[in-house]
Formats: C-alpha cells, sequence, structure tokens
C-alpha cells in the first residue's frame, strides 16, 4: 500500500462521511449538534430526560438511598389477614404483606427492573444490529434466509414468544432477559436492513465502490454510522416496551425466582393478592414502571423529531 | 390484484414451515423431552420408555419431524397433560369466547379513537389535543394486567356495576350452540343470556381495548395532520368545495388508510391471545387457558395453542396486507 493511496484514501473517508450532513461551517450545523440543539428546546424531551436520569441516578446508588433493608421483616408482628400496616413515622409508604418497608423495596428494586430493561434491550440490539447488517451489507440469498428467518420469529407474537422462551429456559433472570431480547431482534435487525438497503445506493457509496474500498470498510465506516440515529431512537422506545413486558412476564410466574432481588414486576404481581386490603402495594410499583416507561418514551419520540431532517428548521 | 395475492400466499409458506421447525425443536428442547411434557413431572422412567417407542420419538429426529407436520396438518396436537383432552377440541371451545372479547375491544378502541384522534387533529394544539396525546402515551405505558386489576378492583368488587369474572353467570342454563356466548343467546331468543354475556365482556373488553385505543388515537392523529397539509386538500378547498365535503370525500378517506392498517394488525395481536387481561378476569377463553397452561407446566397444550395462534396471526396479517392494497393501488405494484 502506498503513502499516495493512503492520503487519497483518507480524503475519500472524509468526504463519504460528511455525505449525510449538512457542511459544517458558517450557515449548516452537523445533524447532531442542531438535534441537540432542538432537543434542549423541546420540553418534553427536558421531562423525559429528567425522569430517565433521576431513576437511573436512584438505581445506581439504591443501597444508599434506601433508608432500610428491602428484606428485613420489621413490622410483621402487626401483619393480620386483612390488615397491612400504612405510612407511618419511618416507613413513608407503610409496609408490604411481609413486614417489609415499602420505600426501600421500591428503590433496591429499581436496579433489578432497569437492568433487566437495558440488558435485553442492548442484547436486542447487538443481535439485531448483527442480522440487519448481514442482511444488508451482503443481500442476495444472505439477506433471503436472514429475513425469511426474522419473519419465522415475527409470525410468532411477541408475549407468545417471550413465554416460550422462558418455559423453555427456566425460571431465572437470565431466561427473562434473553426472552424480552428475542421479542426485540426482528424490529432492530428490519430497521438496520432498510436503513442500509435505502444507502446502498447513494453517491457517497458508489464512489467509494468505484475507489476500491473494502466492503467492510464501507460498511462499518460509513454506511452503519449513517443508519444510526433510528436505532438509538427504536432503542429508547424499546427500554420502556422492554420494562412492561418484564413485568407482564412476572406476573405470569416467569420472573426472577430471587426473592433477595425485590423487583417491580415481582412486587406489582404479589400485591394483586392484597389489592383490596391495601392498594398502594400495588399503585406505587405499578406507577414506578408506568413513569420509567413514560420517561423512555418521551425521550425517544423527541430523540425520533430532533433527528429527523423534516423537522430541521 | 390476483397475482399480488397468489404470491403473498406463496410466501407464506416458507414462514409456516419454519415456524412449524421451530415449536417442533421448542417441545424436543425442554427439560425431560416430550415424553416428560406429555406424562407430567412425575412420570416414571418406564412410563417415558413406553411413551416414547409408542410415538415414536425414538426414530431419526426428521421422521419424527414429518410425522409432527403430518398430524399439524390434520390439526391433531395430542392430549392435554391436564384435562387429558384432545388440544385442538380444547382450542374450539374457547376460541369463540377470545373472538368476541377481541370484536367487543376493537369495537371500543376504534369508536372512541378514530373520533378522539380526528377531533385531536382537528383542534391542533387545543387542551383537548394535549390531552389526547398524553392519554395515548398513558395507554401504552400502563401494564395492561394492573388495568385490568383496577377496572376490577373499582367497577366489579366496589361498585359491583358489572361482573369481574368468567363468560356468563353459572346459574344461567343457557343453550349452547356456537359457543359464541352472546351469539348463542341471540340464536335462542335467550335474551337474558345473551345480555348477562356481553356484561361479562364490557370490563375485559375496556382494559384489552386501551392498547388499540392509544395507538389508533395516535395513528388518527397523525394521519389527519399529514391529509390536511397535502396540495390535494389545498385545492380542494381553493376551488369552493365546501369544508364539510372536503372533509369526508378527501381528508378523511385518505386519512383512515394507515388506520385501518393498525386495526388489522391490532385485531391480529389481540385475536392471539390476551393472555394477560383474559387471566385477571378468568375470562375463559384462550389466553387463559394459555395461562392455566404454563402454570401447569401442560406443554402440549402451549405448542397446540401457540402454533395454532401464530397461524392465525400471520393468516390476519395476510389479510391485512390484501386488504391494505385494494385500499391502496400504490402497493401492489411493488
Amino acid at each position: 500500500m502506498t503513502a499516495i493511496g493512503d492520503v487519497r484514501r483518507r480524503r475519500i473517508d472524509e468526504l463519504a462521511a460528511r455525505a449525510g450532513q449538512v457542511p459544517e461551517g458558517e450557515g449548516g450545523v452537523s445533524l447532531t449538534k442542531s438535534a441537540f440543539r432542538r432537543l434542549r428546546r423541546n420540553p418534553v424531551a427536558i421531562t423525559g430526560a429528567v425522569i430517565v436520569v433521576v431513576f437511573l441516578v436512584v438505581a445506581a446508588f439504591a443501597p444508599l438511598l434506601a433508608p432500610r433493608d428491602p428484606l428485613a421483616q420489621t413490622l410483621l408482628g402487626e401483619i393480620r389477614p386483612g390488615f397491612i400496616p400504612g405510612a407511618r413515622e419511618g416507613f413513608p409508604l407503610g409496609a408490604d404483606e411481609l413486614g417489609r418497608d415499602l420505600l426501600s423495596r421500591l428503590i433496591v428494586g429499581s436496579r433489578q427492573s432497569l437492568l433487566i430493561g437495558v440488558v435485553s434491550t442492548v442484547l436486542g440490539v447487538v443481535v439485531g444490529m448483527a442480522l440487519g447488517v448481514l442482511a444488508g451489507a451482503f443481500g442476495g440469498w444472505v439477506d433471503t434466509v436472514v429475513m425469511r428467518f426474522i419473519d419465522i420469529i415475527l409470525s410468532i407474537p411477541s408475549l407468545l414468544m417471550a413465554i416460550s422462551i422462558s418455559v423453555l429456559l427456566g425460571q431465572n433472570q437470565w431466561s427473562l432477559v434473553i426472552a424480552i431480547a428475542v421479542t426485540q431482534v426482528p424490529v432492530f435487525a428490519r430497521l438496520l436492513r432498510g436503513s442500509m438497503l435505502a444507502q446502498r445506493g447513494s453517491d457517497y457509496v458508489l464512489a467509494s465502490q468505484a475507489l476500491g474500498i473494502k466492503r467492510s470498510r464501507i460498511v462499518f465506516g460509513h454506511v452503519l454510522p449513517n443508519s444510526l440515529s433510528p436505532l438509538i431512537v427504536q432503542a429508547t422506545l424499546s427500554l420502556a416496551t422492554a420494562i412492561i413486558e418484564a413485568a407482564a412476564l412476572s406476573f405470569l410466574g416467569l420472573g426472577d425466582p430471587d426473592l433477595a432481588r425485590p423487583e417491580w414486576g415481582a412486587m406489582l404481581s404479589n400485591a394483586q393478592d392484597f389489592l383490596s386490603v391495601r392498594p398502594e402495594l400495588a399503585i406505587y410499583p405499578a406507577l414506578c414502571i408506568i413513569v420509567v416507561a413514560l420517561g423512555f418514551t418521551l425521550l425517544g419520540e423527541s430523540l425520533r423529531e430532533a433527528l429527523d431532517p423534516k423537522f430541521r428548521r | 390484484m390476483l397475482r399480488f395475492v397468489v404470491r403473498r400466499l406463496l410466501q407464506l409458506i416458507p414462514i409456516l414451515l419454519g415456524l412449524s421447525v421451530l415449536l417442533f425443536a421448542w417441545l424436543r428442547a425442554l427439560p425431560g423431552g416430550p415424553a416428560q411434557a406429555a406424562l407430567g413431572e412425575r412420570a416414571t422412567p418406564e412410563a417415558i420408555a413406553r411413551y416414547n417407542e409408542l410415538f415414536g420419538l425414538d426414530q431419526p429426529l426428521y421422521v419424527q419431524y414429518l410425522r409432527f407436520l403430518g398430524r399439524a396438518v390434520q390439526l391433531d396436537f395430542g392430549n392435554s397433560a391436564r384435562t387429558g383432552r384432545p388440544v385442538t377440541e380444547e382450542f374450539l371451545e374457547r376460541m369463540p369466547g377470545t373472538i368476541e372479547l377481541t370484536l367487543f375491544a376493537m369495537v371500543f378502541a376504534i369508536g372512541v379513537g378514530i373520533p378522539l384522534g380526528y377531533l385531536a387533529a382537528r383542534r391542533h394544539g387545543s387542551w383537548l389535543d394535549s390531552a389526547s396525546v398524553i392519554g395515548s402515551l398513558l395507554g401504552v405505558a400502563i401494564p395492561v394486567f394492573f388495568l385490568a386489576y383496577l377496572l376490577r378492583l373499582l367497577f366489579a368488587v366496589e361498585l359491583g356495576w358489572l361482573p369481574g369474572s368468567g363468560r356468563q353467570e353459572v346459574r344461567i342454563d343457557a343453550t349452547r350452540i356456537t359457543n359464541f356466548y352472546v351469539l348463542d343467546g341471540l340464536l335462542t331468543r335467550e335474551w337474558d343470556a345473551a345480555w348477562d354475556a356481553f356484561t361479562h365482556l364490557v370490563l375485559p373488553g375496556i382494559a384489552l381495548g386501551t392498547i388499540p385505543l392509544a395507538i389508533i388515537v395516535r395513528i388518527t392523529r397523525a394521519s389527519v395532520l399529514d391529509v390536511v397539509n397535502e396540495d390535494y386538500v389545498r385545492t380542494a378547498n381553493a376551488k369552493g368545495l365546501a369544508t364539510s365535503t372536503v372533509r369526508r370525500r378527501h381528508v378523511i378517506r385518505n386519512a383512515l388508510l394507515p388506520v385501518a392498517t393498525t386495526i388489522g394488525l391490532q385485531t391480529g395481536l389481540l385475536l392471539s391471545g390476551a393472555v394477560l387481561t383474559e387471566s385477571v378476569f378468568a375470562f375463559g377463553g384462550v389466553g387463559s387457558a394459555i395461562f392455566d397452561a404454563i402454570f401447569a407446566r401442560d406443554f402440549a397444550v402451549l405448542q397446540g395453542f401457540i402454533l395454532i395462534l401464530a397461524v392465525v396471526y400471520v393468516l390476519v396479517n395476510l389479510l391485512v396486507d390484501i386488504s391494505y392494497g385494494l385500499l391502496d393501488p400504490r402497493v401492489r405494484v411493488r
């Protein structure tokens, strides 16, 4: 490889990278910059971001923030059929059906719920991306095989899919994560394939091909980075669904059986039996799930608007 | 148009085959294998060996698969481990309930969703608009089984306005013809039975309908907002058509195209088993059967039900595609 060739390649790389963007300088701003500017001005985005950040911080520092041990059955002695102690000094939200502090359980539970949501979504994104890149970059029979496979997965409604996988893998944290991830894979694979196909005929890809740049370099250096924004939007929205779906699987008895890890979905399902005694036991975890899901949805929707060139001003 | 339909039908074949392979492999991969799945967890090794011989499970895998496929085509999915009855029989008995529930939920979602979405778009930026946007976001964020529990607690347990479980009062001795309880009541002129079955649909139907409702409101609103700014609407206004005519003929007609697709897809999704809602209301449709099967580890029922439901889901989606081709000629070309 000669030095001249290197310089030329680098220049083409630069040109190619810029192809999807508005030239920088006095008049134009890069897509990322203008997207951030619009996000900052959008109250919906701010609300979503604040919610998400607050919950992430709570989850990160949960053991420090929780006022009590979430597993200690401190008020067990006061529990009688039809009576569960409510809010009082030292127990701001009262106790659960086993005399444990509800607030501490909610705080510590945020860890598990967010973790399941985030890990399963990341897993879904990674596998979906791999399949999407495979289909989009190679085309031809590879594309056909991958997309038929995706179609087959899509032909089973997602909850039924998740149920079959958790039944198959047994009852534990990982089977829950995998079950949710599998339902996410098709979405990301299709999304990435679509956006790669759309760029296939674009001028910068043709130019790179004409210059004899390796396919892997075109795919990973140019096409993939340009396909990322819809993926980020979808991943944010999928986080919300993942958390709700985890709660649903818990409700179906397919959640994490480890009682030492409080989790909103499990708390919510357990509380159904005490709904007429103390509805708060269900309402608080449900509220946490709803608010977090809403936060991710708001953030995702405003990201979509910010990244969509249609909305640029 | 015919070519379009035929092509879509042909595309269905590999999907259905793949589906059958997937569910065949699923039952094989279960801990203990199909014999344990059918005989239950406490089966003796001798019983398992006899079962394996009897059902050809000692044969090579591809022979087993072809046999499974052969039986599946004849709608034979074995017997339920819990009740001992054929899976298909149980399915056919429960599906009418799920269909009734789906119809109620979709009528509710469409009846409320389209007008609400349309009004929200017409008064873009008003409080009604904001409220419908927030409402539709919330509708998707609420875990549906929690909403179902709340509705049940409030309207069935506390207020006692509506029944909160089952498909019909046990004391009503209704004649069964089709297993569609409301329809049966109407056919046999047992009006009270029909009305009772209908009231049993209300709460689960509303709970089930909230997600499609939220989605329909959103799509209708977005779609009307899109269409209002189209050139042909401006032209229609400019040539002096009455506002109501423009709305009826140009705006609503075009705006409902994407809504129609959404309605189709959501119907498919609801038909494929409202596992969560049905189990909260112990509704006795396909969904609560799956719920029971999960807890009883009744794998034959799970496999059979999921396979049939997936086929139903695929077929409904196909119908949606075809009807979209009818509604929008541009789709056919591609």
